[in-house]
């Protein structure tokens, strides 16, 4: 009982006394985090978007795909990722592996299968209340996806809040294309996974307990929004 | 004047699987004074609209622009349309209106002038940095109206355009209503409001499972129908 008291005391010291080790933690991965959903969102809202709008043969097949891809095992992704970019494989030539460049392409690949069928269902559904209105306006399709987007900008804020907090508490691809190589790819959640297994249940504790916070607000401003979407601002 | 006017239906017909909800219609539709799609619930006149507006492809017949000119000159659409309940983008009241003038190829500066302008006209010019979706149902029809006014159509749809609001409301829409087939716009309305339809004016056409069954002036069609249908249903005793 002293012990889990003594534990929880040392992780409060950690995070009320500035601790460069573990804000260096922190800031990485956040940066990654936030890194990888700009990079996966950059594809991910248009295509969304795009299979919001377009009725096509095997349109189906795709919304099914995008579906399944949500709940992609990381470590499969992350052992795929590692095939591709060791230094035999066919992205080797980048040198990304065990960089934090890799920490953010594992990241981003599975948030992509997020924001794609997260905003793909939300845009469908305003699609359903504009699409007359749009097309008597005579927008294209092309328009038309770009009005989605904007229109669906409370929506899809939310989408991306998702896709952090996905990307934010990953661990297991992390591990694999990062290495965990400390102060260059050990993030919140890697650190947490070592410190715990070594027996360090103090800094596990306090990054633990940032992590937790991060989600919450992420979930919290989430919240506000979909506040301000129903407002119909 | 007549640039795409008139317009000119030929047998036809829209069906869904084996449901036929238009089921050969002839006739033509010129410049001038509205014309009113009357009818029952059901008799076919939102899809009549859709398929006028081109938002649905006809099973069968044609719906042709026979005029001299496919539009007006300048950006003017060949036809615009308001629909029952007016779909508004989530921005403000003077985003709205300007929309679709952009859309049109106008530049930022005449579109904002022509969207104010409208707004204007209908009331609405102290609520043009409102966010449109805040407004009265009221309120959002007008801005329906304004945004479809702007563009200056030759012919603009209307889908029962007062179907939601209350008499003060209605009186309102109605009279931006006149003032647009005033501007020179030809209006094509339905409503199953008899007494807005009187009150309107223009030609009469009496829809009934799917066909016209009489097409009249407004006056001479309440004064006395000559269909037994269309004396039952103002009557108010035509049940689909």
């Amino acid at each position: 009982m002293t012990d889990l008291g003594a534990t929880f005391n040392a992780a409060w010291r950690l995070l009320a006394g500035p601790d460069p080790a573990l804000a260096g933690i922190v800031g990485l991965s956040l940066q990654t985090s936030l890194l990888a959903v700009l990079l996966a969102a950059i594809p991910g809202l248009p295509l969304g978007a795009w299979l919001a709008v377009h009725r096509f043969p095997g349109r189906g097949a795709v919304v099914a795909f995008a579906n399944a891809m949500m709940g992609l095992p990381p470590v499969v992704a992350g052992l795929v990722l590692y095939l591709l970019l060791s230094r035999s494989g066919p992205l080797g030539g980048f040198g990304l592996l065990f960089t934090p460049g890799a920490l953010v392409l594992a990241q981003a690949v599975l948030v992509a299968p997020i924001l794609v069928a997260l905003s793909r269902q939300a845009l469908e559904a305003l699609w359903e209340e504009y699409e007359e209105q749009l097309r008597s306006f005579g927008a294209g399709p092309g328009r038309a996806v770009r009005t989605l987007l904007w229109e669906g900008r409370f929506a899809l804020m939310t989408v991306l809040l998702a896709g952090f907090g996905r990307a934010a508490a990953e661990v297991g691809a992390v591990m694999i294309v990062g290495g965990n190589i400390e102060g260059y790819t050990r993030t919140m959640t890697t650190a947490i996974a070592l410190e715990t297994s070594k027996g360090d249940l103090p800094l596990a504790l306090a990054l633990g307990g940032v992590l937790l916070a991060v989600v919450m607000l992420v979930n919290g401003l989430a919240q506000v929004l979909r506040g301000a979407a129903q407002q119909g601002r | 004047m007549a640039y795409a006017l008139p317009l000119r239906l030929n047998g036809l017909r829209f069906a869904i699987g084996s449901t036929e909800i238009i089921r050969g219609i002839t006739l033509e539709l010129r410049e001038g004074a509205p014309s009113l799609l009357v009818g029952p619930n059901g008799a076919g006149k939102s899809v009549l609209l859709r398929l006028l507006h081109g938002l649905l492809a006809p099973s069968g017949g044609t719906v042709e622009w026979a005029g001299p000119a496919a539009r007006p000159p300048g950006l003017a659409p060949r036809d615009a349309m308001v629909f029952q309940r007016p779909v508004l983008l989530r921005r403000s009241v003077l985003g709205n209106t300007t929309y679709p003038l952009r859309l049109l190829g106008h530049g930022r500066a005449e579109a904002r002038l022509r969207a104010e302008a409208a707004l204007e006209r209908v009331g609405l010019g102290r609520l043009l940095h409102r966010p449109a979706r805040l407004l009265s149902g009221g309120e959002q029809q007008r801005l329906a109206l304004a945004r479809a006014w702007a563009l200056a159509p030759e012919v603009l749809f209307l889908d029962e355009p007062t179907a939601a609001l209350d008499p003060a409301a209605t009186r309102s829409v109605e009279a931006i209503v006149v003032a647009i087939a005033e501007s020179g716009t030809k209006v094509v309305m339905t409503t199953h409001d008899l007494a807005q339809a009187r009150r309107l004016g223009g030609e009469v056409l009496f829809l009934h499972h799917g066909r016209v069954v009489e097409r009249a002036e407004a006056e001479a069609f309440f004064a006395g129908p000559r269909t037994e249908e269309a004396a039952a249903f103002l009557r108010g005793e035509l049940f689909w």
